[in-house]
Formats: structure tokens, sequence, C-alpha cells
């Protein structure tokens, strides 16, 4: 039974750990790059919420309207300014660039905040849980997160599939020159990628803080995670992003069960196993979608 | 009236002169066939007028505005359209979804979803195939249709022919006369000259990133052209001489 409970656990974190990816395989699908700085934009939106409770009250929970478009309007403003530029400048640039841009949010965040754990608060919502079995019980925030984080997922899904602009985003994903010949502005496609990528990492990173704890350096963690997940589920795929953060989260809670220091240990095992054995991941696909 | 004009330009891939001091005019409703050996400049023709590649020297005009610094999407808006070599289908797109994006810009025009199938039947069967599943005359015929999904004025076609059966050639090529009978401007690019021939009624032949002659196909003859094609020996040329 405590299998069980370690698999369900599991379970539920690892849709959070895919809603942390889902951004990052998005922008590498688009531009061919891994943001660096991805895992820090999620902390960056925690404290951003964690300023907006401080000041105006209330539960963390409506910080959510505020902090997605802000997020949203981050990424496009990164993008068009910073990223784009970076992009012409060479392959390597982008990197250099996200990798600084880490460093310089990190020790904003230190020397705005202090180094010490900070938490959003829910209230009972942080510890109550369903009970399913009498060894088995479900917090409602970790379910609430993993239903929303699926939710969120699926529609990204959809979007991609079924709407123009999704289209447009594979399209330039697959074949970017043949886009740019097909009338489609590059620029435009990729502001719509980083402005969702940010977007999708600030509602991990306001989840993960009301589950746990963060610091100004607890972005890179995320980052590692995010970047498993991607590489176990097959890059560009949205739903191999899901299961390999599901993959991720299981091995991680059964690594703990069998020894608690583990946990994080686990998790990089199977990435690794996965890099060894299946390197396209285990729903490769070679596009976004 | 014009509606492509070429002036003294000149284009450069790093040290190599692909292209020399070339002009060039095109009115509207023709259909100019280039022709040309391998290297001789003709892709890098297409290049600078689908905006891919800025010239190093000159301009180019389209309907008398000067294009030469605008990027390849907006020269899409426009109604610049290029059909690459390769096709480069967008292989994890379906055929529908493929021709779809081509319809992006939004520009006024006759061109649909059922036109194109109208026009090649054959990929009608096959649009909830991925791109990347289509045998060669597919893609090709895909590729055009998702060119003319923009409504272009002027269509820019780059080796059409390229590895494929000259059944399905031809298939293509009743295609794009049916697109020039519309009254869609065409820039065809081709080795292969005798289903191009067909359908120009311009001919303009490149050697060496040099235009050594230009015509139309019924007044010139056979031996002019590939006299033009392959050089006709009064200048020294040396192996990979572009």
């Amino acid at each position: 039974m405590v299998w069980t409970n370690a698999v369900v656990q599991g379970l539920l974190l690892g849709g959070l750990y895919a809603l942390f990816s889902v951004g990052l395989s998005l922008m590498f699908g688009v531009m061919r790059f891994v943001n660096l700085a991805h895992g820090d934009f999620s902390v960056l939106a925690a404290y951003a919420a964690y300023v907006l409770v401080e000041h105006a009250g209330g539960t963390p929970l409506w910080t959510f309207a505020a902090v997605i478009p802000l997020a949203a309007a981050v990424g496009f403003v990164l993008q068009r300014f910073i990223l784009d530029r970076a992009l012409a400048a060479g392959d390597l640039s982008p990197l250099l660039v996200t990798f600084g841009l880490s460093i310089v949010i990190q020790s904003a965040l230190q020397q705005g905040f202090g180094a010490n754990n900070l938490s959003l608060f829910l209230g009972p919502l942080s510890y109550q849980s369903w009970k399913i079995t009498n060894t088995l019980y479900l917090g409602r925030l970790e379910v609430i997160v993993f239903v929303v984080a699926v939710a969120l997922i699926s529609g990204l899904q959809l979007f991609l599939a079924r709407t123009q602009p999704g289209r447009l985003l594979r399209a330039t994903a697959d074949n970017p020159r043949a886009a740019a010949l097909s009338g489609v502005n590059p620029r435009r496609v990729r502001a719509l990628a980083t402005a969702i990528a940010l977007a999708t990492v600030a509602i991990g990173g306001l989840f993960l803080a009301m589950r746990t704890s963060f610091t100004p350096t607890s972005g890179s963690n995320d980052l590692i995670f995010a970047f498993e997940a991607v590489i176990i589920g097959g890059l560009g795929s949205l739903w191999g992003t899901l299961l390999g953060g599901l993959i991720l989260g299981v091995a991680q809670t059964v690594g703990s069960q069998i020894n608690p220091a583990d946990g994080v240990l686990a998790g990089h095992l199977v990435f690794l196993a996965v890099l060894a054995y299946r390197p396209q991941g285990i729903l490769s696909q070679r596009s976004l979608a | 009236m014009t509606m492509l004009r070429l002036e003294g330009v000149t284009a450069n891939y790093g040290h190599l002169r692909a292209l020399e001091e070339m002009s060039l005019s095109l009115d509207e409703g023709e259909i100019l066939a280039v022709l040309g050996a391998n290297g001789a400049g003709k892709s890098t023709l297409l290049s600078l007028i689908s905006g891919e590649l800025k010239p190093s020297n000159g301009k180019v005009f389209f309907n008398e505005v000067d294009i030469t610094h605008l990027d390849p999407y907006r020269r899409v808006r426009q109604g610049i359209a290029l059909v690459p070599e390769g096709r480069h289908l967008f292989a994890s797109l379906t055929v529908e979804e493929n021709l779809l994006v081509g319809g992006s810009t939004r520009r006024a025009g006759s061109w649909s979803l059922d036109a194109v199938y109208e026009l090649f039947p054959f990929i009608k069967e096959r649009r909830r195939s991925r791109g990347g599943q289509l045998s060669g005359g597919e893609q090709q015929a895909v590729a055009i249709g998702r060119a003319l999904m923009s409504n272009p004025a002027l269509l820019l076609l780059d080796e059409v022919s390229l590895g494929l059966a000259p059944v399905i050639v031809r298939d293509l090529y009743v295609g794009l006369r049916a697109v020039a009978n519309e009254g869609t401007t065409l820039l065809v690019v081709e080795q292969d000259l005798t289903e191009a021939l067909g359908v120009a009624n311009q001919v303009l032949c490149l050697l060496d990133g040099r235009v050594v002659l230009t015509g139309s196909p019924q007044t010139l003859s056979q031996s002019q052209m590939m006299n033009a094609y392959f050089g006709d020996g009064e200048r020294a040329r040396t192996p990979g001489d572009r």
C-alpha cells in the first residue's frame, strides 16, 4: 500500500513538473534553444504573487489573475527586445543571454527578499485531504494542481492542433524557412511562444509555491526537473512532456519511499537511463504537438 | 505594366559572386522561364526576389515600389510567393494544414482549399495525411498549392520537375498553365527545358551569374539556347567558376 501511495503522490507531483516543462519544450521547438532562465521565471512569478498578497491581502489564489497576464507580457517583451536580438547573433548567444538572465534574476531576488524560504499559504486548503482508503489520502491542493495542470496542457495541445495561431507555431517549429516563405511573421510566432511559455511556467511557479516553498535560487532546480521531464517524454511533444513529468514525479516519490534522501537522485537516474537507452524520449516526435 | 524589376543587382555568397549586375523586367501576366546550368545563379535570382538573400548592390522593385530590404514574409503579403526547391513542406502538418498556413496572409483573391483541390485533385484524398508521408509529386503539388493560398500576384517556382516522373511533371504543368490563365505572373526556374518552354512566353538564360540570352521561346532557336545554357566557348572557363 505504501507503494501505491508513493506512485499516486508521484503522479500528482508529476502533473506539476509537466506544467513547468511545456514552455521549455515549446520555446525549444520554435527557436531551438533551451531557455536557461526558465525556472527562474517561475520563482519570479512566485515572488510577484507574494508581494501582491503582502500588499493587497486575501488568498494567494487571486494572484493568478494578475500574474498570468503579467508573465505573458514579460515573455512578449523579453522575446522582442532581448531574445530576438540574441537569436540573430548566433546559436550560442541565446544560451548565454538566458544564463545571464538567470543570474540577474536570482541575484536581484536575493537582494530584495533575502535567502529565506517563503511560501504562499492557502489556509486549510494547504493541508486538507480526501480519504480514499485507510492508507491512501490525497491532498486537496495536490489534486487541484494536478487537474489544472493536465487541463492546461490539454488546452494548449488543442490550441496547437486546432487554431490558426497554433498551426503557425507548429509550422514555424517544423520548418522556419518555409513558414517565412508562406507569409508567417517569425517574430510574432516567437513572441507568442515565449509569452505562452512564461505564462505556463508562472502558473507552475505559483502552484509550487503553494505546495511547498521557494527561495531566490530554487529556479535552478525547477529548470532541471523541467528539462528532465521534457527529455524523458520526448522533445517537442506536449503529451510526451506530460508523460515525462509523470514518470519523473513517480520516480522521485518511489525513490523517496526506498530512501527518503534519494528521491531526487532516483529521478536523475531515470532521466539518465532514458538518455542512454531511448535518447529520443518515450513519445518521440520530431515536431510540436 | 511592369510588375517586377531588378536594377543592376549583384549578389554574393561569401566571396563567391553568384549574380553580377543583373537587370530584369517582368510584366504583369508574363510567364518567364529562367534557364541555366547548375550554379548559373538561377536559385540566387529567386532568393533575391523572395527576399531571403539581400543584394550587395542594386535594387529590386515590385509594382514600382522598392522592396530591396523587405523581409520575405512581408513580400508574401505583398503578393510574391516562392515554391522553394525541395518543396519544404511542413512535414508534421497535414496537407490541409500546410495549405491553411499558406493562407495565413489573408490576401484577397480567388484561391481557397477547394480551388487548390480542384487544381490538383490527387491531393484532395490525401488531405489528412502528413506532409512527410507524401510522394514527391504530391509534395510538389501541395507546395504549389500552399503558395497559391497566399493569392500571389507573382509566383516563383524553383525546379518544379526535380526528381519527379515525367507523367507527374506534366500534371503539375497542366495545373500551372491554369494558374497562368487566371492572370498570375509566373517565374519558372528549371534545368529541364521541355515543360518550362512549353508554358513560357519569355525566356532568360543565365550563365555564370550573367544574363546571356533573352527572348521568346518562339523566336529563339534550339541551338541559341543550348549555347547559352552551356556557354558558347568564347569565354575561357575554369572548373568551378561561377
